[in-house]
């Protein structure tokens, strides 16, 4: 057994390295947060909405309609005065409120006269993200309810049953829908429709900001470990070319090639969503929300100085690849960098996440070009310009690391590794 | 040999290194090395593994930041004028690649074109194409090439722009006789040009051929130098290989 127990422990010990646990610690500890994201939703689905009302109307539907909408969700703030609509509006919004709902005057006098009554829906949509349409969802199936027992209350009243005819009585209201987000109303389009009709935008916006960020950082990666490995490094940096050049040149080139492949690659990629979406979407332009000639300008330089960032923090991490092999694995943290804000934001608004996860978020340079396109729409210019500052400076700071590191020994000798006292050189072994 | 005057009568050495050390954490690799190189001379530092001569080699190279002491390369200061240095040095490693998927050609003009432009990258690749003697190959990519075809690219490219000082370290590792032989001659007649040359070996029998003179090191530490006639007439030994071991032994 001892041939066995010895190729056994020597397997173990090459194969448990921290470059093969690391990833999927992090990969662990990343789906463990979304875990925690999901289960907090799961929870406010489970709850009851919280709500406004507005009873302008004091008929018997109307009441009927009040108190079935009473009894199954939390209401926070109640009125019989339109001119209160503003009041509730924020009464609910500062509640982490849904909507405000109106059930105007004539509602029970429509309903009897064939005409549906109208339920006046003002929404407060909370952020673009899938789960933050929950809530929304939520008070939109309780009206669908309410709806059903207004039919089943009309058709049980032998008088209303006789003055409504069948088709009133089995859809007895109507929703008219108005929504409020990031300052602005939208007449006519619910959350989730907002939601349906971003999701694609969603969707490929991070999932763009990856590739790229993924395909150049590799690049860039795999080029140290590849000058290393073909010990072509040495011979690179007796030339007589600025540090900074061959950083710059590095980067330059990394990112050309990284934005060429993800531009391939994307091109397929948003053709298939594309094919997924159809034409469920709304055209948002025609409610006033899209994007001007600046607005492209700072998603493009919020991409730009994005792929920067990431590409002076892959060469600074590259600087430690001794080979083709490792710097394959280095490529890992980068790739989770840029899946965290990916998940998350796909998930969430950047604004409905708690401030601790907005912190992390924002510290990850790949976040902003992510949400940069959500919050133009919605003509949130200051987290964008802030995003812009932060990602120059970050792109900044790790160019001038690089170029450091790039005039330092460590770039030829190795990191070392201190055991027990003992320096050990990882890289190159002889001096 | 011939040897330049600099301003008033103040001889200009190619290479001056002074009480040179180099330190990674608490080990020394080397020691307080002084020795100098005139123009145009082919000076050698030999010794066995560990004695301090990469080290050496890649501190003059730019390559590592020295710890302690001087050295200057045509007047010129190791520390403070590293960017004029790499202008006129060319460094050649013990284990240097060069670009795998670029043919011999294209890898010449890449690193021509860190040394001159238009015409200028022309003429150093066609000189550097005839030192390496690659013929119809040197336009087959590099990974095709054997490991002594490699290593005569490698020194071409080290040669091709002529430069005023080439540290060649191990110049011809794992070289068959017959490709020594070549990339030995290619090296003394660089000289001719007036480039000044360090090299270091293991093979003693090499360092007797071409280096004019040659510094022994051991333990990060010059022991002995002088030329190899001196050095043999002082030990009384018959080749440098005896001097090494006389020279070393406490």
């Amino acid at each position: 057994m001892r041939p066995l127990s010895n190729i056994f422990s020597k397997e173990v010990r090459e194969l448990l390295t921290p470059a093969t646990v690391l990833p999927i610690v992090v990969l662990a500890i990343l789906f463990g947060s979304l875990g925690g994201i999901m289960g907090d939703v799961g929870g406010e689905a489970s709850k009851p909405p919280i709500i406004g009302i507005i009873q302008q109307d004091d008929s018997e539907l109307a009441n009927y309609t009040a108190m079935i909408l009473d009894s199954e969700s939390d209401v926070v703030y109640k009125s019989t005065d339109i001119a209160n609509i503003d009041e509730g509006l924020k009464a609910v919004s500062s509640a982490g409120g849904t909507a405000l709902l109106v059930i105007p005057q004539g509602f029970g006098d429509d309903i009897q006269s064939n005409r549906s009554g109208t339920i006046r829906v003002y929404w407060i949509m909370k952020g673009t993200g899938m789960l933050d349409t929950i809530s929304s969802a939520s008070l939109d199936g309780l009206l669908g309810v309410t709806d059903k027992m207004l039919s089943m209350y009309i058709l049980e009243n032998e008088d209303m049953r006789a003055s409504v005819n069948v088709t009133t009585a089995l859809n007895p209201t109507i929703k008219n829908e108005t929504t409020t987000f990031k300052g602005q109303t939208l007449e006519g389009i619910s959350p989730s429709s907002i939601s349906a009709t971003l999701s694609s935008q969603n969707m490929v916006v991070p999932l763009i900001v990856l590739m790229v960020i993924i395909m150049s950082g590799s690049t860039v990666i795999a080029s140290m470990g590849l000058e290393k490995e073909n010990k072509t490094l040495e011979t690179l940096l007796t030339m007589p070319v600025k540090r900074s050049h061959i950083v710059i040149g590095k980067l330059g080139g990394a990112a050309v090639v990284g934005l060429l492949m993800a531009f391939i690659y994307m091109l397929g990629m948003s053709s298939y969503l594309n094919s997924l979406q159809g034409s469920a979407g709304l055209n948002l332009s025609d409610y006033g929300i899209g994007l001007e000639t600046l607005d492209f300008v700072l998603v493009g330089l919020s991409l730009f100085l994005a792929v920067v960032a990431g590409l002076g923090l892959c060469l600074v991490i590259g600087v430690f690849a001794r080979d083709y092999k490792s710097a394959q694995s280095l490529t890992m943290p980068i790739t989770f960098l840029a899946m965290i804000p990916m998940f998350v934001l796909m998930m969430k608004d950047f604004a409905t996440l708690p401030g601790a996860v907005q912190a992390g978020l924002f510290a990850i340079p790949f976040t902003h070009p992510m949400m940069a396109m959500n919050n133009l729409m919605f003509g949130d210019y200051t987290l964008v310009v802030a995003g812009i500052v932060y990602e120059a400076i970050f792109a900044s700071a790790m160019m001038a690391v690089a170029v450091i590191l790039f005039k330092k020994d460590i770039l030829v000798t190795g990191r070392k590794k201190k055991r027990e006292g003992k320096e050990v050189r990882t890289w190159p072994r002889r001096r | 040999m011939a040897v330049k005057y600099h301003g008033a009568g103040v001889q200009l050495k190619a290479v001056m290194v002074k009480d040179l050390t180099k330190s990674f954490g608490t080990f020394q690799a080397v020691k307080g090395v002084t020795f100098s190189v005139e123009e145009g001379e082919v000076f050698g530092l030999i010794g066995p593994n560990g004695a301090g001569k990469t080290t050496t080699m890649r501190m003059l190279s730019t390559l590592l930041q020295v710890t302690s002491g001087t050295a200057t390369i045509f007047g010129k200061d190791l520390v403070t004028e590293t960017d004029e240095i790499r202008k006129i040095i060319s460094y050649l490693p013990e284990e240097a690649g060069a670009y795998k998927n670029l043919t011999g050609r294209r890898y010449l003009e890449f690193i021509a074109r860190f040394f001159g432009n238009g015409e200028d990258v022309e003429k150093m690749v066609d000189y550097g194409i005839s030192l390496s003697n690659l013929a119809d190959r040197i336009d087959d990519k590099v990974e095709t090439y054997s490991k002594g075809m490699t290593r005569r690219l490698l020194v071409s490219r080290a040669l091709m722009f002529k430069p005023r000082l080439a540290i060649l370290d191990e110049l011809t590792s794992g070289l068959d006789v017959i490709s020594a032989q070549h990339v030995r001659r290619t090296v003394r007649d660089t000289t001719k040009d007036g480039t000044t040359i360090i090299v270091s070996s293991h093979n003693m029998l090499e360092v007797e051929l071409i280096c004019d003179r040659l510094a022994l090191i051991a333990d990060g530490r010059v022991v002995e130098m002088g030329s190899p006639a001196e050095l043999k007439d002082k030990y009384d030994a018959d080749n440098i290989e005896e001097v090494f071991v006389k020279a070393v032994s406490p």
